[in-house]
């Protein structure tokens, strides 16, 4: 059974965000980068269904600039078997990311897609649902836990009311929580090989998408700042202070 | 408990990333074509990627990178800002300065042909340029001891051991534990900075300082601001010396700089002298009120400022240069200590012992050489290269201003510099380490800082946080005291702990009252300075590698 993993490149998650000073966007040149957090658990995932002799073969995906490439070595590293590489140097909506995976997905002929449950860059929160509705396909989101079984996963869904498991028939999407495991440490040896595996790169175009813009990001701005506090001595004067705010 | 290891082997390996390690990895393999031959580098770096824990000024002088790359330009190297011009200031007090003029500045001071840098986007290309001539580089991996075969004087160094992953704070392996792996080398060149951990062991090992002064130190703490773009002089220089430090005496010695960089940023920062002697001073709040300056704030006000750093410096120069090669490997770069601190800088030299240390590690392996061997051409290149040219002229800077402090100091250095061209017919010593200089608490003057007003000046942790840097929680905390009891039993009541001061990142705190006082390390704080290693006068802060990957991530530092 091969899966497919997308792995997207995102502003590291110990990097304190800046807005750009003309409100276009964030600050992204020489910041760092990684691999999105949740994608790694992705990452993980796979790679430990494989281990458990479930999954046969992972293809890694992402889409993206030249530097897109560190993020499917980190991939390859973890254990990928071989990546692909659409390259795209520019903004990259839900809608057309899952156009493309969708896409591979279909010529790869893979039996699970899995992928972070969002990017911590735009918590957009779309591309793995929308991945399952283009190929008409059963989804599983939010996973705290995955088992596979002949062909179908039994999923754990962490839900508002708790735990949800579900059933679902292959092929699927399974998008990623937080909990579902803790990514390994890579080990060298392995990022050394990682160096030599094979990347393949192909084009919206080669994959029949036209990048549509359904969403326009009309201005970006940081957080308002925590105005100072004040130090009350008694509890009358914090009385009169929240009664000065209208708080009580 | 023992472990199996997974063994790399290299011709040479290279501890640490920075301008140094990446010009040694640049050069070895620059030579090894020449020679139609190959030698295999590797390149290990504790930060999380190149770059990460880079914090430098920075006015960089291009004469070893113009040796190194002379198509530096072409290659599309990151120096964008030439100087534009030079003020220096002394700061009489909080408000009042003299602006030197141009005649009196030493010539080691004059910045004309230098460009206004970040040092960690230079490294960022360096270790593109690496990578393209064959080199591997493998950020997020710290060298956790060198490995030694035993032998008469020391033995023989072949290679570094990585540190393990997945150690709970005990000490105990983690689910997730993963080894790190042995990386031999033929040589291993030490390139991890000022106060390198394996540095500091190496020097120990060999008593490669035994003829040497002793080094001395600074800590340099930096901020970057965006600043309005009325307001931005790309290439402007400001350095200045004085108030919120001493003038005339000796007894905190210092400068700031102010560089205006590209894209509307200004870079800030405060270099203290680590002879400081007055335990209550507190390096980052000298720079918070520094900040304060008329001649400081015209530039920063009306801006944001976005990033902050520290790191040490050496600044012995070469009247404290240890031993440069012991069997099996050599010290480069600001771990050896080639800054040259009459023009504050230590790039341009930390390339060239790079470049130098490579070409004597390239003759003997391309000459057949199987490893291990004391390299002595290495000094023998030093010795008859600029570098070391340069160094014997700002030999006596460093001392001077020791003795005589900034404002006298100054004068003869400047008479130094531009009417002996650095070659005094004497050498000035100055053998006090650093770790010596406090005086107890009881003598001293506490010092009151100013609060910080949130808009020029803030306060440690809101700094801290934009360094961010961070560190696996549950590991080992990787500042080690040799004996627990000293900071509340001894340093405490004699020098009212100054570790709670001279760290600008809040790692160190004494908290609770009375008998129930102790001494908490804040280890995740910790930006890996390396002043604690240095200042502590018990000697008893031992900084070791955490786990790879963590520390701080600085961009455009």
């Amino acid at each position: 059974m091969k899966a497919l993993v997308s792995v997207k490149r995102v502003v590291d998650y110990n990097v304190r965000i800046q807005v750009k000073s003309d409100g276009t966007g964030v600050v992204t040149d020489g910041v760092k980068h990684s691999m999105n957090p949740f994608d790694e658990i992705a990452m993980e995932e796979a790679v430990r269904l494989k281990e458990k002799g479930k999954v046969t073969e992972i293809v890694a995906v992402t889409i993206g600039g030249d530097k897109n490439e560190e993020t499917l070595r980190t991939a390859l590293a973890f254990g990928a078997d071989r990546a692909i590489h659409i390259k795209e140097a520019g903004e990259v909506q839900p809608l057309t990311a899952a156009k493309a995976f969708a896409a591979v997905l279909k010529k790869e002929g893979a039996q699970l897609f899995i992928a972070g449950k969002q990017a911590i860059d735009d918590d957009a929160n779309q591309t793995g649902q929308m991945v399952a509705a283009l190929l008409d396909i059963a989804q599983a989101t939010f996973a705290s836990k995955v088992e596979v079984e002949g062909n179908k996963a039994i999923v754990t869904r962490e839900v508002d009311a708790g735990l949800e498991t579900l059933e679902v028939d292959l092929p699927a999407v399974i998008t990623a929580d937080l909990r579902l495991n803790e990514p390994r440490y890579l080990k060298l040896p392995d990022i050394m090989k990682a160096k030599k595996k094979p990347v393949e790169t192909v084009s919206f175009a080669d994959l029949g998408v036209t990048p549509a813009a359904g969403l326009k990001t009309t201005k970006t701005v940081p957080p308002p700042s925590r105005s100072k506090g004040i130090v009350v001595k008694t509890v009358d004067e914090l009385v009169s202070a929240l009664k000065a705010k209208g708080l009580v | 408990m023992s472990v199996e290891r997974d063994v790399m082997e290299y011709d040479v390996v290279v501890v640490g990333a920075g301008p140094a390690g990446l010009s040694a990895a640049c050069r070895l393999k620059q030579k090894a074509a020449e020679a139609g031959q190959d030698i295999s580098v590797c390149v290990v770096e504790k930060g999380s990627e190149v770059g990460a824990h880079i914090l430098s000024g920075a006015v960089f002088e291009p004469r070893a990178l113009n040796e190194l790359f002379p198509d530096w330009k072409a290659k599309g190297a990151p120096l964008n800002v030439p100087v534009a011009g030079d003020e220096i200031y002394f700061f009489r007090s909080e408000s009042a300065a003299f602006k030197m003029p141009n005649l009196f500045v030493p010539k080691t001071m004059h910045n004309e042909g230098n460009y206004v840098i970040s040092l960690g986007n230079l490294c960022r290309w360096l270790a593109k340029q690496a990578e393209d001539l064959g080199v591997e580089i493998y950020p997020g991996f710290a060298a956790q001891h060198a490995i030694v075969e035993p032998g008469p004087d020391g033995g023989v160094i072949k290679g570094v051991q990585i540190g393990d992953m997945g150690i709970n704070r005990e000490g105990e392996r983690k689910p997730d534990f993963t080894p790190g792996m042995e990386l031999r080398a033929k040589y291993t060149l030490f390139a991890e900075g000022c106060r390198g951990h394996l540095g500091k062991q190496l020097i120990a090992q060999y008593q490669l300082d035994k003829d040497a002064d002793a080094q001395h130190y600074g800590i340099g703490i930096k901020e970057i601001w965006t600043v309005p773009p009325e307001k931005h002089k790309p290439g402007l220089v400001v350095h200045t010396a004085g108030w919120p430090l001493s003038l005339t005496g000796t007894d905190a010695l210092g400068g700031s700089f102010l560089y205006h960089f590209e894209n509307n940023q200004v870079v800030v920062g405060l270099i203290v002298d680590l002879s400081y002697t007055n335990p209550y001073l507190s390096p980052f709040d000298e720079f918070q009120r520094l900040k304060h300056h008329p001649v400081i704030r015209k530039h920063l006000e009306g801006g944001t400022r976005t990033s902050y750093g520290a790191r040490a410096i050496c600044k012995g120069g070469l009247n404290s240069l240890p031993k440069m090669v012991f069997p099996g490997g050599a010290l480069i770069g600001c771990d050896l200590g080639t800054l040259n601190f009459a023009k504050i800088k230590g790039s341009h030299t930390a390339m060239k012992s790079g470049m130098l240390a490579a070409e004597a590690v390239a003759e003997a392996l391309l000459a057949g050489d199987e490893g291990g061997k004391a390299l002595d051409s290495y000094p023998a290149k030093f010795k008859a290269s600029w570098l070391h040219d340069e160094l014997f002229r700002s030999r006596n800077f460093g001392p001077i201003m020791h003795k005589f402090g900034a404002l006298i100091g100054g004068a003869l250095n400047y008479m130094e510099q531009n009417w002996f061209g650095g070659n005094f017919p004497f050498t000035v010593h100055d053998l006090k380490p650093d770790y010596k200089s406090l005086k107890p608490a009881a003598e001293s003057a506490k010092i009151e800082y100013p609060k910080p007003d949130g808009k020029l000046s803030f306060d440690k942790l809101s700094s801290v946080f934009l360094s961010s840097t961070n560190h696996e929680e549950d590991q080992p905390i990787h500042l080690q005291l040799k004996d627990p009891s000293i900071p509340i039993a001894k340093n405490l009541p004699m020098y009212a702990e100054p570790a709670q001061r001279y760290c600008p990142a809040g790692v160190y705190e004494v908290v609770g009252e009375g008998d129930a006082k102790r001494f908490q390390i804040n280890a995740q704080n910790c930006v890996h300075c390396k002043t604690c290693d240095i200042k502590d006068p018990a000697q008893n802060i031992n900084w070791v590698a955490p786990e790879g990957g963590g520390g701080p991530n600085y961009a455009n530092m």
